[in-house]
């Protein structure tokens, strides 16, 4: 995309978009090993680190949260000198924002944050970045993500994976919580990202200077952890039992351990 | 091969590569004699069929010599014969030979008799032989195992039927239908001396004729023999066809007035016109025919055929006399679209003319027994010309939605993954909004931590992330058309599917041996139980010759196959004791 006379924009300068999950519930349950300024402050570093690398990188960090998102800082406006002071005062009142969005006092479990806003939000600044004229630096997505998938985002998730699948922007993650995120693990698998899920959440810092921040350029070159296995094995609908054959509705493509004369879901 | 004896010139070889005596080989029934034909040599044979067990020979081909092996209980006799159908001639002889003689020798050779009898004709073998050329894994099992004996040629090909039946299928046997020429086709031969005119009349052509003409039949039945000869009858109907031929109508109906056997003949076949209706009946009700008119030929007159030029002024008397050609053409395509419908030789005449009668009369009865066809008709002509504004309105069939909320399925997964691992938040959405707040407010006042990270846990995440980088687990899975095996050296991978494709073959006899019925069998089972054993080590060989990196993934391939091998295994070893747990119960030698 850049062209190669351009010195200017070199092949190695990232646009770096980074989600991070301020999910209260998620910050506040017992299952978080450390805590957010723990997070915040080495995610900061990260930050700068990903500043220093070149000149001309361009970090965006949008806040996922509870009842809205919103962009919290972006490098190209400014603040040479105040960059941490500047997040956490936008962070800040964003939380405020958030929480009078809140209608519900209490929720079950520890709720989902707003990923499919907050992706399609990067995926918004990406798209302006590239009309901005031929000359761009390489865009990514950086997921830092804690809470669990929310059902109900799906389709609007993997919308934000097809479209950034088909505008060739990776979608890393880097999954903070307890348990796997299915959503993500898709995300960075079509994407071409890569998924990580950290075992020492202490060693943040180390994690994400060694995988997340080459530039995708650079990436190429790098033996960087894939995962395992994508599980994508899927669950049958009347019993939620995870198979490895089973029957599929011709109409709306609903998977079933045993045959059924009428399928449940469409009818 | 009923030949009492057999004589050719052969060369006796006491080995393959022996140059061989020639001589002359005799064999008889009982036994088989080779005269060297220097009598000064020692090799002379006389040997009774008796003692010899089996006998292969060697596979044809024009550059290989025609080999005959006889084999004993100790050392074989090899012959050379100048060519392959002299080697032939003696195998089935031999074949032979040996099953009689087996069956005077007693239980004995009996073992061997179900399968060494098996007599092949040249066809099947050429076709096993063309199969083994064209398949270089088959031709390796078969040299592995027939020739090594571990199984006999017929085992082999036992499993392999279907490849040999491909031919067999093509045979299908197909019944000839009727020809699709018209017998008034046949044109009388006159000798153009006298006023005689001669038709010849085949079977064949008997069979037509009746199956076109059902009144001819019909005479047929009632007319030979009780009232006339068969030669008088078919004279008749020439005669009758002869005048048809003429196209005088007038001098036809003049006939048939005198005689009463002619004019079944001259006239229309009431039996065919019976039939007609009966179809037309059939047609669907909602047919219209007048709108097909002039799409064909039919509204030329004579349907485009200038034969029949109508005689309107034909008075209604002579209408019975008439037959339009077309009726004949059509009455012809029927029968022979209908095809042959009874089995009968057509030889005997009257024997043909009555499984017809007796098949149309079970099809005339069928039809009747459908009392309903009528009450049918009716209902589909009430369907067909339906009037709408009578009917009710009718609403296409619809099967109601249902529709589930997505979120169910969603939801309840969630639960199902978290579990009891499923934490519920201590505190109130506020509180946790205070919390964040105040994590928020904390790193603003202190700033970031120093250092960000221990160096020990910095130290740690990064082992963690490169250990495995040196590992070929990612070096596989990135190119799907890349497979393990491709990695490795070739001679380990021919080996791995050799050993893959013989164990597989071992496996499918060793299974289908079972359950052991036969004392043959219980030889075959050990026979190839002892072959997979001899597999068994060859295969840890493989897994220990290759390098470390590497496996860990041949063991993975390596391991069905020793898994296959040892649920055989272990199925033989609980049969033996069953056997023996049996035997003990039943010492009289119960197998």
């Amino acid at each position: 995309m850049t062209p190669v006379s351009s010195k200017q924009y070199a092949d190695d300068v990232s646009l770096l978009m980074v989600l991070i999950d301020t999910n209260p519930l998620f910050w506040s349950s017992t299952t978080t090993p450390f805590s957010f300024s723990k997070f915040l402050s080495q995610v900061l570093s990260f930050l700068n680190s990903i500043l220093l690398l070149n000149q001309l990188n361009q970090v965006v960090v949008i806040a996922t949260g509870f009842n809205s998102c919103d962009y919290i800082y972006d490098s190209s406006l400014g603040h040479a000198n105040q960059r941490a002071e500047a997040l956490l005062q936008k962070l800040e009142e964003f939380v405020i924002k958030d929480e009078e969005l809140n209608k519900e006092d209490s929720v079950d479990g520890i709720g989902s944050s707003l990923l499919s806003g907050s992706l399609s939000m990067a995926l918004c600044y990406i798209q302006r970045v590239f009309r901005s004229g031929s000359l761009h630096p390489q865009p990514r997505i950086l997921c830092l993500h804690g809470s669990q998938d929310g059902p109900g985002q799906y389709v609007a998730i993997m919308n934000s994976i097809f479209s950034a699948q088909r505008s060739m922007v990776p979608i890393d993650s880097c999954v903070i919580g307890s348990q796997h995120s299915a959503f993500l693990q898709q995300a960075s698998y079509i994407t071409g990202g890569v998924y990580l899920k950290p075992q020492q959440l202490d060693g943040m810092f180390q994690y994400l200077t060694t995988v997340f921040a080459t530039d995708l350029h650079s990436r190429s070159f790098l033996q960087l952890p894939k995962p395992v296995g994508v599980d994508f094995r899927a669950s049958c609908f009347c019993h939620k039992n995870t198979i490895d054959m089973g029957y599929i509705c011709s109409v709306c493509l609903s998977i079933f351990c045993k045959h059924h004369k009428k399928c449940s879901t469409c009818g | 091969m009923t030949d009492a004896q057999v004589v050719k010139r052969a060369k006796y070889k006491s080995s393959v590569k022996d140059p061989g005596v020639r001589g002359i080989l005799k064999m008889t029934r009982e036994r088989f004699v080779f005269m060297p034909n220097d009598p000064t040599l020692p090799v002379r044979l006389n040997v009774e069929f008796r003692l010899i067990k089996g006998h292969k020979s060697s596979k044809e081909g024009s550059n290989r010599p025609a080999l005959l092996n006889l084999t004993q209980d100790q050392g074989n006799y090899i012959f050379e014969f100048e060519n392959f159908s002299d080697r032939e001639l003696c195998r089935d002889f031999v074949a032979k030979a040996i099953t009689s003689s087996g069956e005077v020798g007693g239980p004995t050779s009996e073992k061997a008799v179900p399968l060494k009898d098996e007599q092949l004709s040249s066809a099947e073998m050429e076709r096993r032989i063309k199969l083994l050329q064209e398949d270089s894994e088959l031709q390796k099992l078969h040299k592995q195992f027939v020739i090594g004996g571990v199984l006999s040629e017929t085992e082999f090909w036992a499993t392999r039927k279907k490849l040999l039946d491909v031919n067999a299928s093509r045979k299908a046997k197909q019944r000839v239908g009727l020809k699709s020429d018209m017998i008034f086709n046949v044109k009388p031969s006159s000798d153009g001396q006298s006023n005689r005119v001669t038709f010849n009349l085949t079977p064949e052509m008997i069979h037509q004729i009746f199956a076109e003409k059902p009144a001819v039949r019909q005479a047929y039945l009632n007319f030979v023999p009780n009232k006339m000869t068969e030669k008088d009858f078919w004279t008749k109907y020439w005669r009758a066809q002869y005048l048809h031929s003429t196209k005088n109508i007038v001098a036809a109906a003049a006939e048939a007035a005198e005689d009463e056997e002619l004019a079944v003949f001259l006239k229309q076949d009431a039996i065919l016109a019976s039939e007609t209706r009966q179809k037309i009946r059939k047609v669907d009700p909602t047919l219209d025919m007048e709108a097909d008119e002039g799409d064909d030929y039919t509204h030329i007159p004579g349907h485009g055929l200038a034969i029949e030029t109508t005689k309107d002024e034909m008075e209604a008397q002579y209408e019975p006399y008439k037959r339009s050609f077309l009726q004949d053409i059509n009455r012809h395509a029927a029968v022979v679209l209908e095809g042959r419908t009874v089995d009968v030789e057509t030889g005997d005449t009257r024997s043909v003319a009555e499984a017809l009668a007796s098949s149309k009369r079970i099809e005339l009865a069928k039809e009747a027994s459908d009392g309903n066809v009528h009450q049918e008709r009716l209902d589909r002509i009430t369907r067909m010309a339906e009037i709408e504004d009578l009917q009710a309105p009718r609403d296409p069939p619809v099967a109601p939605l249902c529709i589930k909320d997505p979120r169910d399925y969603f939801d309840s997964q969630q639960v199902q993954l978290g579990g009891t691992r499923q934490v519920k938040s201590r505190l109130s959405t506020s509180e946790a909004y205070g919390s964040l707040r105040v994590y928020i407010s904390e790193i603003r006042n202190i700033g970031l931590s120093d250092p960000i990270v221990k160096p020990e846990v910095a130290i740690k995440v990064f082992n963690v992330l490169t250990q495995n980088i040196s590992s070929s687990k990612y070096q596989l899975g990135k190119n799907p058309h890349e497979s393990i095996l491709d990695t490795l050296p070739s001679v380990t991978k021919e080996e791995l599917l050799l050993h893959w494709t013989s164990i597989q073959e071992l496996l499918k006899h060793f299974w289908s041996s079972y359950p052991i019925t036969t004392s043959y069998l219980y030889a075959k089972v050990s026979r190839l139980k002892d072959a997979m054993s001899q597999i068994y080590p060859k295969l840890q060989e493989i897994k220990e010759s290759v390098q470390s990196d590497s496996r860990h993934q041949v063991s993975l391939l390596v391991q069905p196959m020793l898994q296959a091998l040892d649920a055989a295994f272990a199925h033989y070893d609980l049969d033996q004791q069953k056997r023996s747990a049996k035997s003990g119960e039943k010492p009289n030698g119960y197998v």
